[in-house]
């Protein structure tokens, strides 16, 4: 395995205005680890995740992502990266099938290959007998875990889930978690924010923000063990409620 | 005592979509109630039922001995209601909002400032900036403050948390909290499982039904199985091992540990060890524990899933 | 009434909040009328103009005259034989061809009939018709100081001229302009801003309030009859000092036409924004129902009368004709309520209808 890291981060600062979103952020990201990016609202988490993703430039910083530049390479970085967030994923008033194909056939996929990928995915979810159903006519269950699928149907290196399980029941939710240990499994990156805070323990290392900063970055293990926590909750709420008293 | 909040075999349909199916439950005076589940399992029709925004298909609902159909004007004069989404006029500031909403209410921020102030004195110093450009955690203490206002005698709050962070959903919890004190009854809404230990009752939802209704302590006692919480060295496979044990009723991932429920007397945890052993795993440890809401929602899920699949005989799958 | 004056005072702050919108609103009658205004009169400034004088005598000298006189057109060249008109028109520079029969002024003592053939470069029609329109509103205007008695000559008969003497066609552009916006403003904006309470969803927040839904609909409406009140007058005022157009008729009537028509508007808008649910729709409702009808089959642009039968029909049921039709009455004939109580009243029924409509429809509760 290649033990060069994914994403490189330097000293990644995004300025809008006076305003600093992200203040000087240093991470790496290891070759299919499932890094968990945390913060309150407001603390530039998807400041961050714009600028990772190619689409905008970060104010100064040395960033690589799936080995690309981010300033002169973000085509390729698109193409080597999936995305998929609780707001937006697939269209609604297109079928299952659709939707995948068009997924496969933005990035590039040749006929052939849409077509084997798709049979695939379907047997996997057991979607063969509803691929003809509208996105808006199933299940919200169904859609979150039909919509990391077509996030990776093109392989991408690394891929990045914002939100994914926001209000997803929670048998759902270890479903959706399954497929994401076995995408990892299969070398893929995975690069998630959440608000559950149970979650952040599914992952292998997990960052938390706290106001453009990044507070803490470690094991779930290790962070519990440092600030003496029972849980990844208390340690959130430990981190972000020190730096509010700071600011009053 | 009266009821704050009766509601008789409510139901609802949307086209083929069963969003309610025949509810009946009740809300004590002054009582902290809360809707547990996930998105789609019915919380925000029956809000909007309750809050005299939709008519149900059949049933009945009243809100403080108001009828939800016809006493609907009654009912809009004394409850508070904060939807889902973020509803406030984004383009005025803090103080035009809550000033607005005092007004339509025939009453004056200064009248009940009491009531607000220690929810509102948190975004005060920001009271000329419009309501668009606030954080989350504000937005909602805003929202808060609007449904406020008023002074209503029953609260409803439709996932006042969501898509909210840790911190600002404690806050808001411990707002609710105080506001308990003050004799306001609250219904609130929540995906998220944590929360139901704050509430004083709770109702398990799922698929327009409710699973169980009883204080969380209930909820948990109630659960019917024995639980194992299981750690090796590798979650992943962990998880895909356990459910070959054949006394395992079901494994569901907590964080870094595996839940492993069983018919209880089953199996002991020198059992599992054993078998975890026998399968490769290295640093096991098992550990009996307490069920936490969530392991009990899973519980009722899949029950009332089986009894679906035996009445129903499921079309897909 | 306090609730109700705490909605409309947030209704206010929405619109004043909201520069860009406010800038379009006031800012749109100005430069519409000042470029429709400009872009009519250039059109026939120093038209030229050729005469085929087969009678060649006193009156038809005069007629000549008067044309050139008017600022509107300029002599070109005197024509010989009919084979050179359309030489001339090819050409390209002759925009009208103005013809006498033989023995003009004679037939006009004796049989009290003369003809005159105006001939226009169809290949412009706009033009072409508008420039008729001028050139035989100037031959009337010479018959008539030539005799009191009216004596009839055969050419195009053209009534819409009769009333604008001075023959500005800003004059007809202004109550068009008018009806164009008031019906903008009033029908889009409130569609508009229910709609977006809709999408907001603040629409629930105000339903489980205990406002009552009248109060909402009128909270809404009233800013918008206010500004849509202030653009009228704006309009008026415009027309007048920079086009010199006239109110001939009483003032009061005028605004108070104007009243009941942006009343019809606003009920239309409520009407809109009670059968969508997002601002998206109302949009295009409101431009491809309202707007579109607005400007093509009300007489603003094309007059009625030339219309195919089956879009003349369209166009008596669109509310904008009648008002049109009204102010134009007022403001350049003079006339006052006797002459249009017939649209006056229909305007008052379209209002009725669509309040009726709206209450109807409007809910009380989501859905």
């Amino acid at each position: 395995m290649n033990q060069q890291p994914i994403i490189i981060v330097k000293d990644l600062v995004k300025k809008f205005g006076s305003f600093v979103a992200n203040d000087h952020l240093t991470f790496k990201v290891k070759r299919g680890e499932i890094f968990g990016f945390l913060g309150a609202n407001g603390a530039g988490k998807t400041t961050a995740i714009r600028i990772l993703c190619g689409l905008s430039f970060p104010t100064s910083g040395e960033l690589s992502v799936a080995g690309y530049n981010v300033y002169t390479q973000r085509e390729k970085i698109k193409q080597n990266i999936g995305y998929m967030s609780q707001k937006f994923s697939l269209y609604d008033d297109l079928t299952i099938f659709e939707n995948i194909r068009f997924y496969a056939a933005i990035y590039g996929l040749s006929k052939k290959e849409i077509d084997r990928r798709t049979d695939i995915l379907m047997k996997k979810l057991g979607l063969e007998e509803a691929k003809k159903k509208l996105i808006r006519d199933i299940p919200l269950g169904w859609k979150q875990k039909l919509a990391f699928s077509v996030a990776i149907i093109h392989d991408p290196k690394i891929v990045f889930l914002d939100e994914p399980t926001g209000g997803v029941d929670p048998i759902t939710r270890r479903q959706f978690w399954d497929m994401i240990y076995e995408a990892a499994r299969n070398g893929i990156t995975v690069f998630v924010t959440t608000h559950y805070m149970d979650e952040a323990e599914y992952c292998d290392r997990v960052s938390i923000m706290v106001d453009g900063r990044i507070a803490a970055l470690d094991t779930p293990v290790a962070l519990r063990e440092k600030y003496h926590a029972k849980n990844m909750n208390e340690v959130f709420l430990q981190l972000a409620r020190a730096q509010k008293t700071e600011v009053l | 005592m009266k009821n704050a909040v009766d509601v008789q075999n409510l139901s609802k349909n949307y086209g083929d979509t069963e969003a309610l199916k025949e509810i009946s439950f009740s809300v004590g005076k002054g009582e902290l109630f809360g809707f547990i589940g996930p998105d789609g399992a019915g919380k925000t029709t029956l809000f909007r039922i309750l809050a005299t925004l939709l008519l149900a298909d059949s049933g009945a609902a009243t809100v403080e001995g108001y009828e939800v159909v016809k006493d609907y004007k009654k009912i809009r004069q004394i409850i508070g209601y904060m939807p889902g989404r973020f509803s406030l006029y984004q383009d005025l500031t803090v103080e035009e909002n809550l000033r607005f909403f005092a007004t339509i209410f025939g009453t004056t921020i200064e009248e009940n400032y009491e009531l607000i102030k220690e929810i509102y004195s948190q975004i005060e110093p920001f009271k000329t900036r419009k309501a668009g450009q606030l954080s989350g955690g504000m937005k909602q203490k805003l929202a808060l403050s609007c449904a406020l206002i008023h002074k209503p005698e029953v609260l409803f709050l439709d996932e006042p948390t969501t898509g909210v962070d840790a911190v600002s959903r404690q806050e808001f919890w411990e707002m609710l909290k105080r506001l308990k004190t003050m004799g306001i009854t609250i219904v609130v809404s929540t995906p998220y499982m944590d929360e139901a230990a704050l509430c004083d009752r709770v109702a398990l939802i799922q698929d327009g039904s409710i699973m169980q209704i009883s204080t969380p302590y209930e909820v948990v006692e109630a659960y019917p199985m024995g639980l194992f919480s299981v750690t090796s060295t590798d979650i992943y496979q962990l998880l895909h091992d356990l459910q070959k044990l054949p006394q395992a009723h079901s494994v569901f991932a907590f964080g870094q540990a595996a839940h492993l429920s069983y018919k209880k007397e089953n199996v002991t945890a020198s059992e599992v060890i054993r078998f975890l052993k026998e399968t490769g795993h290295e640093d096991v440890h098992v550990e009996e524990i307490k069920p936490t809401i969530e392991d009990c929602f899973m519980e009722l899920m899949q029950g009332s899933e089986q009894a679906n699949e035996r009445t129903s005989g499921r079309a897909d799958k | 009434m306090k609730r109700f004056r705490g909605f409309v005072v947030k209704e206010f702050l929405h619109i004043f909040r909201d520069y860009r919108t406010l800038l379009i609103l006031f800012g749109m009658p100005v430069i519409q009328l000042i470029l429709f205004g400009f872009v009519i009169t250039n059109e026939i400034k120093d038209a030229r103009f050729a005469v085929l004088d087969l009678s060649k005598d006193e009156t038809t000298r005069q007629i000549t005259e008067k044309l050139t006189s008017s600022g509107y057109f300029r002599l070109d060249r005197n024509l010989n034989t009919y084979n050179e008109i359309e030489e001339a028109f090819r050409e390209g520079e002759i925009q009208l061809v103005v013809v006498y029969e033989p023995d003009f002024a004679r037939r006009l003592e004796r049989d009290h009939v003369a003809n005159v053939q105006l001939i226009g470069d169809a290949s412009d029609p706009n033009t072409a018709n508008i420039l008729v329109n001028y050139a035989s509103g100037i031959l009337t205007n010479y018959l008539l100081s030539m005799n009191a008695e009216v004596i009839p000559m055969k050419i195009v008969p053209e009534t819409r001229m009769m009333y604008n003497q001075e023959l500005k066609g800003v004059f007809m552009f202004v109550p068009g302009l008018m009806a164009m916006l008031l019906m903008l403003i009033s029908a889009l904006m409130t569609s508009l801003s229910i709609t977006r309470e809709k999408e907001l969803g603040t629409m629930e927040l105000l339903l489980a309030s205990p406002l009552r839904p009248m109060q909402i609909v009128v909270g809404k409406v009233f800013p918008y009859v206010f500004l849509a009140f202030i653009n009228a007058c704006i309009i008026i005022l415009l027309g007048w000092a920079v086009f010199g157009v006239p109110v001939r008729g009483s003032v009061g009537l005028l605004l108070f036409e104007s009243f009941l028509f942006i009343s019809m508007a606003l009920s239309l808008g409520i009407l809109i924004s009670c059968v969508t649910n997002s601002q998206q729709l109302a949009m295009m409702i409101s431009l491809v129902a309202l707007m579109l009808p607005t400007i093509l089959l009300s007489g603003f642009i094309f007059p009625v009368e030339n219309m195919p039968m089956v879009l003349q029909w369209l166009c008596h049921i669109m509310p904008p004709m009648y008002f049109i039709t009204a102010i134009k009455s007022i403001m350049l004939k003079g006339n006052g309520l006797f002459f249009i109580w017939k649209e006056t009243l229909i305007l008052i029924g379209f209002t009725l209808f669509f309040i009726l409509m709206s209450v109807k429809k409007f809910k009380i509760r989501l859905s």
